[in-house]
């Protein structure tokens, strides 16, 4: 196992301070290994995640080659050369579980914004006190999006936040958590080939959720009531201005019709499971407010935006993967894992085979399955 | 199963999106318009060819579009006005999308009725206030759907139709305009 940074490197240099895991301590769990504490429904910190994960890498021995940096993948007649910082190594098969979100993504037209304007990815941000004071536009309501819209407006800044299509969920639902609700109505586990729009599903949007000590809901109208202004996705930025689309009430809405259907499901699956009895009733939750008028434009030149913070999503970097195996758009072409070249493998990509597929807990069957496959082929070539 | 028909060849769409996929010069496409100054404010436009697939293409007959302006602006009302006319594109865009989307989803519609309200200050056009815009400062459309499908299907039927629209996306994000003299 090959590491350029250290176990657990993205934890460690590639996540803001602040951030505690989505996932609640109980579903946190990888191979023989899960939580023992006090508070299976909490959700880790990043030094609890990395504590965790550097646990498991000593009991279960896992032979991992630190400060290790890959910086070529060739094929060769029997297999593949990689090249790394510490020389070259020959095999006949390789797995690459070199992450789904090594860099930020971010829209063209960044170069655009003026330079009086300071620019964040969640790469370089740590906290709040790096910013200038004064106000922030945070760009992207995914996970990242809207919890350091929160951050943000909690440290005393105005916030606007640029919201394109979203995935809202609730925290908790008739008193569990969401992500339990998913786990036992089997939205995780549905597999890669039962999803009607693959390609959809795998650019699927984080959800709106925050793990915080309190368990609270962090959606569009938790942000609005803390004084968040929303205004619709970034379009272009023409002469200084930034320009948001006039489409916002359609995002909510479609955000919010997908949550009722979701909700639909769970109250479906407890009732077909006889367990009404272990949950609190049916809740639903109110549409979201449709600001009077939301602003489609912003003079980036005025001062009033000192800052713009890209929650923009993340993307796997494929620069050091000498195979043609990256379709245009720089995603790796696989089906459930099995890369398109013999003896290349993937783990830990959107949906590889599961729904949770890039969850620290997801990986598991996908491993079991992906492994299987590569030492069929290794049997057969022996 | 019952088979639905709001008369959209859905097949023919889901065909297309793959075979676009892979091509993606073929799905280029080009539509235009033609327009002629007649008297005053009133303009004739026509719209008969336009290009895609790789090819012209032609619609099967010419259609021909007056505009003028209503006699409170002084002008003779030989038509509609030219910022009507993104009503019309609206309106229809997003019935369209409904019937289409409804159609894919299985829902048999009986009747899609829509109205379209579009607000204009027209102290813009006017150079009467210069913080006012010359566009539309709001548009809203509302719906009147008559289905075999719960409300909230039929709300999604719209929501769709909008995630989906072509004018919808004009009217809402920014667009390069560039306007030469030949
Ligand atoms: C902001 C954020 C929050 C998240 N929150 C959660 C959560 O709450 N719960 C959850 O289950 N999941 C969460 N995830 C998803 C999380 O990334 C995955 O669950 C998990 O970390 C994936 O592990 P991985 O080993 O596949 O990828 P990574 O953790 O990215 O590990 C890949 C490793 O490969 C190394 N590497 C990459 N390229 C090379 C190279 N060329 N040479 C050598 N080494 C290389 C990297 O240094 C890294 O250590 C979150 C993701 C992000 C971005």
């Amino acid at each position: 196992m090959l590491e350029r940074g250290e176990v657990a490197n993205s934890w460690r240099h590639e996540r803001w301070d602040s951030l505690r895991l989505l996932t609640p301590n109980w579903q946190s769990r990888l191979p023989g290994h899960r939580y023992d504490g006090p508070d299976p429904d909490g959700y880790m910190t990043m030094g609890e995640v990395i504590e965790f994960i550097e646990h498991f890498a000593a009991v279960s021995r896992s032979p991992v080659r630190t400060g290790t940096n890959v910086t070529s993948v060739r094929r060769t007649d029997d297999g593949y050369r990689v090249t790394t910082s510490h020389g070259e190594i020959g095999c006949r098969a390789v797995a690459i579980a070199s992450g789904a979100c090594n860099q930020p993504t971010v829209p063209q037209f960044t170069d655009a914004v003026p330079a009086s304007v300071v620019q964040l990815t969640p790469f370089d941000y740590n906290g709040p006190a790096q910013l200038p004071d004064g106000a922030v536009l945070v760009v992207g309501a995914s996970a990242t999006g809207v919890q350091l819209a929160a951050e943000l407006k909690a440290s005393g800044r105005p916030v606007t936040l640029s919201v394109g299509e979203h995935v809202r969920l609730p925290r908790t639902y008739r008193g569990r958590d969401v992500l339990w609700w998913m786990d036992a109505a089997g939205v995780w586990d549905q597999r890669h080939d039962e999803v009607d729009d693959l390609t959809r599903a795998r650019r699927l949007p984080s959800p709106q959720l925050i793990g915080s000590p309190e368990r609270s809901t962090l959606d569009l109208n938790a942000l609005a009531a803390m004084g968040v202004e929303l205004v619709g996705r970034w379009a272009a930025v023409r002469d200084g201005r930034a320009l948001f689309s006039g489409g916002l009430r359609n995002v909510f809405s479609l955000a919010d019709l997908k949550m009722r259907r979701l909700l639909d499901t769970f109250d479906d699956w407890a009732r077909a499971h006889g367990c009404e009895a272990e949950v609190d009733p049916p809740e639903r939750f109110s549409s979201t407010h449709v600001p009077e008028s939301a602003r489609w434009q912003i003079d980036l030149r005025s001062g009033e935006i000192r800052a713009i913070v890209w929650a923009t999503g993340f993307r796997p970097d494929y620069r050091w993967l000498d195979v043609p195996v990256v379709d245009a758009k720089g995603r790796l072409r696989h089906e459930g894992g099995v890369v398109d070249s013999p003896g290349l493998y993937a783990l830990g990509l959107p949906v590889l085979r599961r729904r949770k597929s890039t969850f620290i807990y997801g990986v598991e069957d996908d491993a079991r399955e992906v492994i299987d496959h590569l030492a069929g082929y290794l049997a057969a070539r022996r | 199963m019952t088979t639905i028909d709001n008369g959209v060849n859905v097949q023919a769409l889901l065909d297309a999106r793959e075979v676009l996929k892979g091509a993606p010069e073929a799905a280029q496409f080009t539509w235009r318009a033609s327009s002629r100054w007649q008297n005053g404010v009133h303009s004739t436009t026509t719209i008969q060819n336009f290009f895609g697939l790789g090819q012209e293409q032609s619609h099967k007959r010419e259609t021909v579009f007056t505009a003028d302006h209503p006699e409170v602006f002084a002008a003779e009302d030989n038509g509609i006005t030219p910022i009507e006319y993104l009503l019309v594109g609206l309106a229809s865009c997003l019935t369209a999308g409904v019937a289409s989307v409804a159609q894919n989803r299985g829902i048999q519609l009986r009747s899609v009725e829509s109205t379209v309200e579009g607000d204009h200050d027209i102290r813009g056009i006017l150079g009467a206030d210069s913080d006012v815009r010359n566009g539309f400062n709001d548009i809203k459309v509302t719906f009147t759907i008559d289905a075999d499908a719960s409300q909230e299907d039929i709300e999604a039927l719209v929501a769709q139709s909008q995630k989906r629209s072509a004018v919808f996306d004009a009217l809402t994000n920014p667009t390069n305009v560039t306007v030469e003299v030949a």
